[in-house]
């Protein structure tokens, strides 16, 4: 164990630089916020993943934002184990008709102000599962949402960009101090 | 050849011709049941029981064998059950049933598993009638009596970033008397969309049938294709598929590695393998243009070469890693508080193995001597020699010892395809058909077997296709491992397991 953490010592980070926020994004969000309470969210934002049909592809490259590459902490996103502790809901999709009340419940559980970041073709549309009996479709279909983030699935740092933009809005849009 | 009682009993059956590959026999009621009882006591494996319209299929291997399936025709409504006999195939028993109605007659649990009452259909893939919704919290656990017991129910939402699906426990102050997995969450109905497809759109649904199986899902796809349609894939597209196939494997297995430790609360590991795992997708974004693979291997070959720069690429990558990965194991092995959590934790019997056939690591920790790579030997892999690591120990620490000993192995086999991929084509066009087909392979996802059975139409279209994860025989096994166990082993044992959720619900 000395080896690799003297190693972590004296090696460069392994974190790449940030990403700008993604221009699409930045838009998108900030069309969602004018609409919205502005509050302080200190450049922190705390976020609550929801499966809810994903083939678990964007799961993984959620996944890897928490990693030492990616480090998404360092934005000041976070996240979080339960939907009460949460300012963003992350959704994967396509919704399946057997997760569409646990979504509706995980947003009624989520605090306000909120906001929803669809991510992924599926959860942004219904990507290849298009026609079945078995979904519902697009996650705005079952809760509304604030942002998309499209990809099959989207790669770690489309995710980030989308992230970093939500921050930058967030911020943006606190009323000026006196 | 020796003849077991199976043998004997399909010598009098019909052999189709159809299926390519392997044998497909059907047979009556009573010898289906007849074999179902045998299989019971533990004569061959049972590797998947599905349905289409009018017919039940099940595919049985004998160890040391290849596979062969065994269909039954479905009268009134009704095909003998399996799981009477052989408890693995009790879920995919209560599959069929709930998708195509047939009932299965004899067995004992006929609650439903994957129609949670939300579709607004009953049978959506047989008689398809309307039904009302149903409260998808009124489903008929177990019951459990007993002195100080208490339950907790978890999920389907979950505190980590996974997939849903409900356990509930029953404990006993902080030992887990009883786990019952209720899933079928994230089912997409991806054996109806995959039904009377055009092949390629059948091939996109397949390789999202479980997002980090992709690779495996499309190869065995790509297989059952060629099987069925009798051609193969030119001899540099084999080897390109080896190559992607053992990167989606060595990604993996760098994750669930680092994962598995992070539930020891050793999150020095996680870290390091969470860089590997980066590492390794990097160069399959910049080799394949997407680090999953996804859609990289198609029917009749791959979607995507590699260039020169691209095979120096992943050598020097590995080279890269390999050192690193070294001080991994060892750091692994040098820490007692984290093996003090992964020893003895989560066992799983030989026995319970030999019976459920559960696929990769987990059948490999527990004594199960079996990787399709090495005993069903498709392209590129026949002919190779490589390390399959197996123990019997059968705890956590097992199997992220087999997961250990297969990087090793993938990067090795890695470099072998590499020197040896010969030049040439890497596509070749499907042929015309006259007559309809069908094809069936298997192969070793990081998870374990994954095997596809499909049938083609002359028009090129799939009429029908099955795809069964290795989950589906390793889920029913995480509630034996975690008896006995405290509640906060819960997530070791299941990371341990790593099954997936989108590919046992479908």
């Amino acid at each position: 164990m000395r080896t690799l953490l003297l190693r972590s010592l004296f090696a460069k980070p392994a974190t790449i630089d940030g990403p700008a926020p993604a221009d699409a994004a930045l838009e998108e969000v900030g069309r969602a916020l004018e609409a919205r309470v502005r509050r302080l969210y200190g450049r922190s934002l705390t976020i609550r993943e929801v499966d809810a049909g994903s083939c678990n592809g964007c799961e993984l490259e959620i996944h890897a934002l928490n990693n030492p590459v990616y480090d998404v902490e360092r934005f000041g996103v976070r996240f979080v184990a339960s939907p009460r502790h949460a300012d963003v809901l992350l959704v994967t999709g396509p919704v399946t008709r057997n997760m569409s009340v646990a979504l509706a419940r995980t947003y009624a559980a989520t605090p306000d102000p909120k906001w929803v970041v669809a991510v992924g073709d599926c959860g942004c549309g219904c990507g290849v599962f298009e026609g079945s009996y078995a979904v519902v479709g697009a996650v705005e279909k079952v809760v509304p949402v604030d942002l998309s983030i499209r990809g099959c699935p989207p790669r770690p740092i489309d995710l980030l960009k989308g992230l970093v933009a939500l921050v930058e809005k967030a911020t943006q849009a606190l009323p000026r101090k006196e | 050849m020796d003849h077991d009682r199976i043998a004997r009993l399909l010598e009098q059956a019909q052999a189709i011709a159809p299926l390519k590959s392997w044998p497909r026999y059907e047979v009556d009621h009573a010898v289906f049941d007849e074999i179902g009882r045998v299989i019971g006591e533990g004569e061959r494996e049972l590797l998947g029981l599905w349905a289409e319209p009018g017919m039940v299929h099940m595919a049985l291997r004998r160890i040391g064998e290849d596979p062969c399936v065994v269909s039954t025709v479905v009268i009134d409504d009704r095909f003998p059950s399996i799981g009477r006999w052989h408890a693995p195939a009790i879920r995919l028993e209560r599959t069929i049933h709930d998708l195509y109605g047939y009932v299965p007659e004899g067995a004992e649990d006929n609650r439903p598993w994957l129609d949670h009452g939300a579709w607004e259909i009953e049978s959506p893939l047989g008689g398809r009638t309307s039904s009302a919704l149903r409260d998808p919290a009124d489903y008929a656990f177990l019951p459990v009596h007993g002195e100080g017991l208490h339950q907790i129910p978890v999920g389907p939402v979950h505190a980590g970033i996974i997939e849903p699906g409900h356990f509930r426990f029953t404990a006993n102050g902080e030992i887990v008397a009883r786990l019952e997995e209720r899933l079928g969450y994230v089912h997409k109905g991806i054996d109806a969309l995959t039904t009377d497809a055009p092949l390629d759109r059948a091939a996109r649904i397949v390789a999202r049938v479980s997002g980090d199986s992709t690779v495996a899902a499309s190869f065995a796809f790509a297989c059952a294709i060629e099987a069925a349609l009798g051609f193969a894939a030119p001899p540099r597209a084999a080897g390109v598929r080896g190559v992607i196939a053992e990167l989606e494997r060595l990604a993996n297995h760098f994750g669930d590695i680092g994962a598995v430790c992070n539930d020891a609360a050793f999150a020095l590991i996680h870290a390091y393998c969470g860089i590997l795992r980066e590492r390794v997708l990097a160069v399959c974004e910049a080799v394949f243009a997407h680090r999953l693979m996804m859609d990289v291997i198609v029917p009749g070959g791959v979607a995507a070469n590699i260039t020169h720069d691209g095979a120096r690429l992943i050598l020097s990558t590995l080279d890269d890693i390999a050192p690193t990965f070294a001080d991994i194991i060892r750091c692994y092995e040098d820490t007692p508080s984290l093996q003090d959590r992964t020893c003895n934790t989560g066992y799983l019997a030989p026995e319970l193995a030999k019976r459920f056939a559960p696929g990769g690591y987990v059948g490999r920790a527990s004594a199960r001597d079996f990787d399709a790579r090495r005993d069903l030997a498709y392209a590129p892999y026949s002919g190779r020699a490589f390390d399959v690591p197996l123990f019997t120990t059968g705890d956590v620490d097992a199997r992220v010892r087999v997961r250990i000993g297969e990087v090793l192995a993938s990067m090795q086999l890695v470099r072998d395809l590499l020197a040896t991929l010969p030049d040439g084509p890497v596509l070749t066009p499907i042929p015309q058909i006259s007559e309809p087909r069908e094809g069936m392979a298997i192969t070793e996802a990081f998870r374990g077997d994954l095997l596809v059975w499909l049938r083609v139409m002359p028009d090129g279209r799939v009429a029908r296709c099955h795809v069964r994860d290795a989950s589906w025989l390793q889920w029913p096994l995480l509630e034996a491992v975690i008896e006995n166990n405290i509640v906060a082993d819960f997530p070791l044992c299941n990371k341990s397991f790593n099954c997936s959720y989108s590919g046992h619900d479908l």
